[in-house]
């Protein structure tokens, strides 16, 4: 065990994996001679070289159409986005081709590749640098989607990522980087995809998030038992897709009140496909309506700090909508 | 402690704009000090400066929150402070708290419109247990009754007939529908690793301790140093004025033998009467501000499109210390008088050089002078202040033979060096800015006033 940050565990997963197979390698913007521009990848090209660590162009559709490439004939490569706002290009080769290879050639091809992002504001990054692009490409079968929150999760569910035999979206949070550290083990281990994580045990309301709002949330709920009594049940779903079914309806039993959290806007996003499993699955046991606490429906991050402390949720957004759901 | 008390939150305080934390670095009040409103209660250390963080309130310090070489993130809290007699204004935080179990207080007696509003969670739940709903006292808001209160109710021995059927049975009438995602199945999932025991990946109890300066061995003949925050700012902000600004550099020798008489004259009475030391610098000082005002281009910064000249004159003053460099500034430096300066730079010494720079002492500069004679240099090729346009170095004062109307004389000489940004300042305006300063310096007398 030793305790790092998010990023050292991020590259700690790749550097790992790249040491123990030979096919795995990485391609991506800046992600060579510079070593990423948040230094994911630092160190990588001294050690592997620069025949597995790839300077690409300024061209999305390119790093994801190389890497999709690479991953059928039998590489393992991980594409770099350098941040998953610039990724939008590369949608194509993603859904179009990675998702849907293995269906289309009856099971003949395969496509394992691993798509980094970085995801997510509040880092004064505006238009371009702080989307969360999660439900573009939720929904698209084929495709896997995890998103870490903790050190832990990033290392074992990236290593499980590129052990995966599918195209798979690993969407890190930039805000976490540098600000998340945890308890990482050493060793070799893998968080495994489509298995959802309960973080907390309560009786009053159920929170189910991702990413980096469940640190609100846990935040939160620690603050919401110690002044109030009130006891979160917190499920991280970990996997975007596929949804770990099971765990969000147990969880949903436990207290028949859920408040779903994420950074992407609230239409359309992966919280209202949570909401639509609840309501088939549940319905007998819910006692409050289901609830969002997401960021607006606004075009765009804003660049403006008050602005942007406006769209961003925070611990105590996240507070006031857990203690609204708990005294229903 | 009385009845009376009130315990009042302190949080951490914005000390700039792109702060988000700070660390502390020393309780100045211990529990059960008395503290007054703005009196420091604690120091902080962030990469930009040291501060101390002022009281909000009259009281006495109840209980830390942080500890000292914790890092605190702005608008969490570091103390506690109890308030005698009258409440503080209590902070919102707690007044919502308050709101909430009013309300919650005024719905159990009052509003009961939601008192026959059945959750099919409760429903389902009173059919299990053949409850009575009416006879639930609801909790929820508008009189609701919870699926708690359903509970609370059965445990307390409210239920009928017990164990009729349990609410997981009822099962939704597309249970069997094949939704599942079909693209992905279990086989493809990597095998479960044993968990390791963790209810919850994050360790918020847990704080970065301060990065200690600590020596350790790196290879035989090498020992390694941490980079200090302070360290790593000005390294920063060095780095970035070399490789932003042009640097060109230049330098004047001026006669300083009646600056040096003036000033013994004047030195040993000054001290006696203002308590502090009438030094070089602040003639010096007064020389540079009088020859800024006479070509305002010196007080610039580069804008790209544009080239800024400030009005105000905020001399940055460099001050050593034995491990790094700060540059307080002294406001408005053009208002002031020769002992005014003085002073202001015997106050700015002392605070740099007891760690208690302010942020405000650090702000606004617009020009740096660096005494650097005071360490025996007589030459230096001084990094530009970024974003400022020069920085203006006095070496030491030198004792010199020096051709006058063609005798030899030994006169007190002083070099005086001027590194400029040569995006705005060419050779031709420095050379008269300095030669403003060097007659600015030598037209000190004997009668000079210093008030």
């Amino acid at each position: 065990m030793a305790v790092m940050e998010y990023i050292d565990a991020i590259r700690l997963a790749i550097k790992e994996e790249m040491e123990k197979d030979e096919s795995v390698f990485v391609l991506g913007e800046d992600v060579g001679v510079k070593g990423g521009v948040f230094t994911t990848t630092k160190g990588l090209l001294d050690q592997f070289g620069e025949e597995r660590v790839l300077d690409t162009p300024l061209a999305e559709s390119a790093i994801a159409g190389v890497a999709i490439g690479a991953a059928m004939v039998g590489m393992k490569p991980i594409a770099e986005m350098q941040y998953s706002d610039f990724m939008l290009p590369a949608t194509n080769q993603i859904i179009s081709e990675a998702a849907k290879i293995r269906y289309r050639s009856n099971n003949d091809w395969s496509c394992p590749v691993v798509v980094r992002a970085p995801i997510g504001g509040g880092i004064f990054g505006g238009l371009y640098h702080s989307q969360c692009p999660e439900s573009i490409f939720f929904g698209t079968p084929g495709l896997k989607i995890v998103a870490p929150f903790t050190a832990y999760d990033a290392k074992g569910l990236l290593k499980a990522a590129i052990q995966d035999p599918d195209p798979v979206l690993f969407f890190e949070n930039k805000k976490c980087y540098k600000m998340i550290q945890g308890d990482v083990p050493l060793e070799d281990y893998t968080v495994p995809i489509g298995k959802a994580n309960l973080l907390r045990e309560g009786a009053d309301i159920t929170v189910i998030g991702y990413s980096m709002p469940l640190h609100f949330c846990l935040q939160a709920a620690e603050e919401l038992e110690k002044e109030e009594g009130i006891t979160a049940h917190i499920l991280d779903l970990r996997t975007l897709q596929p949804l770990d079914r099971d765990s969000i309806i147990e969880a949903v039993r436990q207290t028949g009140k859920v408040l779903i959290v994420h950074e992407d806007n609230k239409t359309g996003g992966v919280g209202a496909e949570v909401a639509a499993i609840i309501s088939e699955e549940c319905l007998f046991d819910l006692d409050a309506p289901i609830m969002r606490c997401c960021s607006p429906d606004v075009p765009a991050m804003p660049i403006s700090p008050p602005m942007e402390k406006f769209y961003m949720l925070s611990k105590d957004k996240v507070k006031e909508a857990m203690r609204q759901l708990a005294i229903y | 402690m009385s009845e009376h008390q009130n315990l009042t939150d302190v949080v951490m305080p914005q000390l700039a704009e792109s702060l988000v934390s700070a660390t502390i670095a020393k309780w100045l009040k211990q529990p059960g000090d008395k503290v007054e409103q703005y009196e420091p209660i604690c120091e902080v250390v962030t990469d930009k400066v040291n501060a101390e963080i002022p009281s909000t309130i009259d009281g006495v310090m109840a209980e830390w929150v942080a500890e000292e070489g914790q890092k605190v993130a702005v608008g969490e809290v570091i103390c506690r402070m109890a308030v005698e007699g009258q409440a503080p204004a209590p902070i919102q935080h707690h007044q919502a708290q308050q709101d909430t179990q009013t309300n919650a207080a005024a719905e159990l007696t009052g509003d009961q419109s939601m008192r026959s509003r059945y959750s099919p969670a409760v429903q389902s739940l009173a059919a299990e247990h053949g409850v009575n709903l009416s006879m639930i006292q609801g909790t929820g808001m508008g009189g609701r009754i919870t699926r708690k209160d359903v509970l609370a109710f059965v445990e307390k021995g409210g239920a009928a007939r017990p164990q009729a059927g349990t609410a997981s049975e009822v099962k939704s009438p597309f249970k069997d529908l094949p939704h599942a995602n079909p693209a992905v199945t279990p086989e493809q999932y990597i095998p479960k690793p044993p968990q390791p025991e963790r209810n919850s990946g994050l360790h918020m109890s847990e704080s970065p301790k301060i990065p200690p300066i600590e020596v350790e061995r790196g290879g035989e003949r090498e020992t390694l140093i941490d980079v200090t925050p302070i360290r790593n700012a000005i390294a920063t902000n060095m780095r970035q004025s070399v490789s932003e600004i042009p640097h060109a550099w230049t330098m004047v020798e001026v006669d300083v033998t009646n600056l040096v008489l003036l000033r013994n004259k004047l030195k040993d009475e000054f001290k006696r009467r203002e308590g502090y030391n009438l030094t070089y610098l602040a003639f010096f000082l007064k020389a540079v501000v009088n020859a800024i005002k006479d070509y305002p281009i010196m007080n610039s910064v580069w804008a790209v499109n544009k080239i800024i000249v400030k009005r105000d004159i905020n001399i940055s003053l460099a001050v050593g210390t034995e491990d790094s460099v700060m540059t307080p500034v002294i406001q408005r430096a053009d208002q002031k008088n020769i002992a005014g300066l003085a002073r202001e730079i015997e106050e700015l010494a002392n605070k740099t050089r007891q760690g208690k720079l302010k942020l405000d002492d650090m702000q606004g500069g617009t020009f740096t002078v660096n005494n650097t004679g005071s360490f025996g240099s007589i030459l230096s090729y001084p990094i530009i202040n970024y974003p400022q346009a020069a920085i203006l170095t006095f070496e030491s004062i030198v004792k010199k033979p020096v051709v006058i109307n063609d005798m030899i004389a030994v006169r007190s000489m002083a070099n005086i060096c001027l590194s400029l940004d040569h995006r705005i300042l060419d050779g031709v305006i420095c050379g008269r800015f300095l030669q403003r300063v060097k007659e600015n310096i030598e037209a000190y007398t004997l009668d000079t006033k210093v008030y």
